[in-house]
């Protein structure tokens, strides 16, 4: 009984000392929050350094994405590049997880530490391609899936990619 | 005070309480979220105060919807009978030595019957719902009303035996020496404790207990009617505020300042103790309330009436 008489009376007493202890709210459309480099926000398409965009279309975001927001046609250049016909990713769904981004090959899907994005109409809230592409290269600046992938396209054959050794002929009994 | 001059001051207390009561929604909130560490409704004019209009404008345009499979009368009925009871409560509370709506002999007794009768409201508001949770929020209400009643009415019989009379105004008078606090300490805290069980406010909300009934007795309320058990609960905390006020700091008492002002400046920070209590104290469990009414409280209420009456009668005789 006095006891718990006794942690009544301190904790009232606790309480009365935060009259004076700053509060920690922050005062958010004034007051911005500081966002570190990898906050998991809006979801951008990047570029290579060359300007090309980087994404190759293997659907493997997609696949990755667990409620399903992301939407994309592959379609194939004449110089063999793997482009997506459409990318479409529904914000409304999407839960900012970054599952996509992990899953990426080529580092062309990346999640920007950027939140406002409200809309009144949810029809606003679907991204398509050219609302995704941004003209960077986000994260990575030197990277391009071309130059070190051993996928032939016009211009560069089959082991021609940097690190890349030549291709083994596996039907050659030779060393 | 002629007859027209008191009907014109009761009205006055009556729209001060509601005025009051709305501006403690916002004054509470902000309390909670300083002693939070947080601001609370900061946006709406200076300090956040135009949260109270905007709150009363939502409420005031809310639908006003009655349940099908409720008792359609006692339902609309049930809210309005907190707040008459807590505003008639407020005329026998002396707020100077000439400023009151009526000076009963009976005063206390008065003031006790009032605070009773709010317990009609909540039950039957459970009871006309026709819910689950209202149901047990009713009965939880009753329960603890009931228990809660018994040592408020002898938690104050000390200070009825110091002044020898129920009259509200001749019991501030007594106390120009000495206040209440000081010899009747026990009772203060009894009635303290009993005060906020007897207007259902935190920690002692079990007939509302949001996390458990959802909202207790008024789960099936909604727009003014929900209001209007808000404005009681508020109304009630003031009116007891006023009440300890009274009873135990010495009323208007106090050098320099008019008397008026020292009522109110007691009263205020006896609210703003309330609120504390409701920052602070977690709500106890169903059990726990009613072993600390009659195990706890009501001993103590007792042992503090017995002694009271054994000093004031050596003082009397000797």
């Amino acid at each position: 009984m006095f006891k718990s008489l006794r942690s009544q009376l301190t904790t009232i007493w606790t309480i009365l000392q935060h009259s004076f202890t700053p509060a920690e709210t922050v005062q958010y459309p004034e007051e911005q929050p500081y966002l570190a480099p990898r906050y998991r926000g809006r979801i951008v398409l990047t570029r290579d350094p060359d300007g090309d965009e980087r994404c190759v279309a293997c659907n493997l975001c997609a696949a990755a994405c667990p409620p399903d927001c992301i939407a994309l046609q592959q379609g194939v250049r004449e110089d063999g590049r793997w482009y997506p016909e459409f990318f479409r990713i529904n914000f409304s769904r999407c839960i900012m997880c970054g599952m996509c981004e992990e899953a990426c090959p080529t580092n062309a899907i990346q999640l920007t530490p950027d939140f406002e994005m409200c809309e009144y109409e949810r029809q606003s809230m679907v991204y398509e391609k050219e609302h995704l592409l941004i003209s960077g290269t986000g994260k990575y600046h030197d990277y391009n899936f071309y130059r070190v992938s051993g996928l032939a396209i016009d211009g560069k054959d089959k082991g021609q990619g940097q690190n890349e050794a030549q291709p083994i002929d596996v039907k050659s009994l030779l060393p | 005070m002629s007859e027209l001059g008191t009907i014109g001051f009761g009205l006055f207390i009556i729209l001060a309480a509601v005025g009051g009561a709305a501006t403690l929604t916002w004054f509470e909130r902000r309390l909670l979220g300083i002693w939070q560490d947080r601001y609370g409704p900061n946006r709406l004019g200076p300090f956040g105060v135009g949260q109270v209009a905007s709150d009363m404008i939502k409420l005031l345009t809310k639908h006003d919807w009655v349940p099908p499979f409720s008792d359609r009368v006692v339902f609309v009925f049930a809210p309005t009978a907190i707040v008459v009871a807590m505003m008639l409560g407020f005329a026998v509370v002396p707020f100077g030595p000439d400023l009151y709506v009526i000076d009963l002999n009976i005063g206390l007794l008065f003031f006790l019957g009032m605070t009773s009768l709010a317990v009609y409201s909540v039950l039957l508001a459970a009871l006309a719902s026709n819910n689950k949770y209202a149901l047990l929020g009713g009965l939880r209400s009753a329960a603890q009303m009931v228990s809660y009643e018994v040592f408020m009415g002898l938690s104050l019989m000390g200070v009825v035996m110091l002044t020898g009379s129920f009259s509200m105004r001749a019991i501030v008078e007594a106390q120009t020496d000495l206040w209440n606090f000081i010899p009747q300490f026990l009772g203060l805290f009894t009635f303290l404790i009993a005060g906020i069980a007897e207007s259902h406010r935190l920690p002692f909300d079990l007939p509302e207990a949001e996390h458990e009934l959802t909202a207790g007795f008024h789960t099936e309320y909604s727009g003014m009617k929900f209001a209007m058990f808000m404005l009681g609960e508020y109304l009630g905390l003031i009116l007891i505020s006023c009440m300890i006020v009274a009873l135990f700091f010495g009323g208007w008492l106090g050098p320099w300042l008019p008397p008026i002002v020292w009522f109110c400046l007691k009263t205020f920070i006896v609210i703003c103790f309330f609120i504390l209590l409701r920052a602070a104290i977690p709500r106890p469990r169903y059990d726990q309330l009613m072993t600390l009414g009659w195990k706890y409280m009501l001993p103590l209420t007792l042992f503090n009436l017995l002694v009271t009456g054994a000093v004031a009668l050596t003082l009397k005789g000797g």
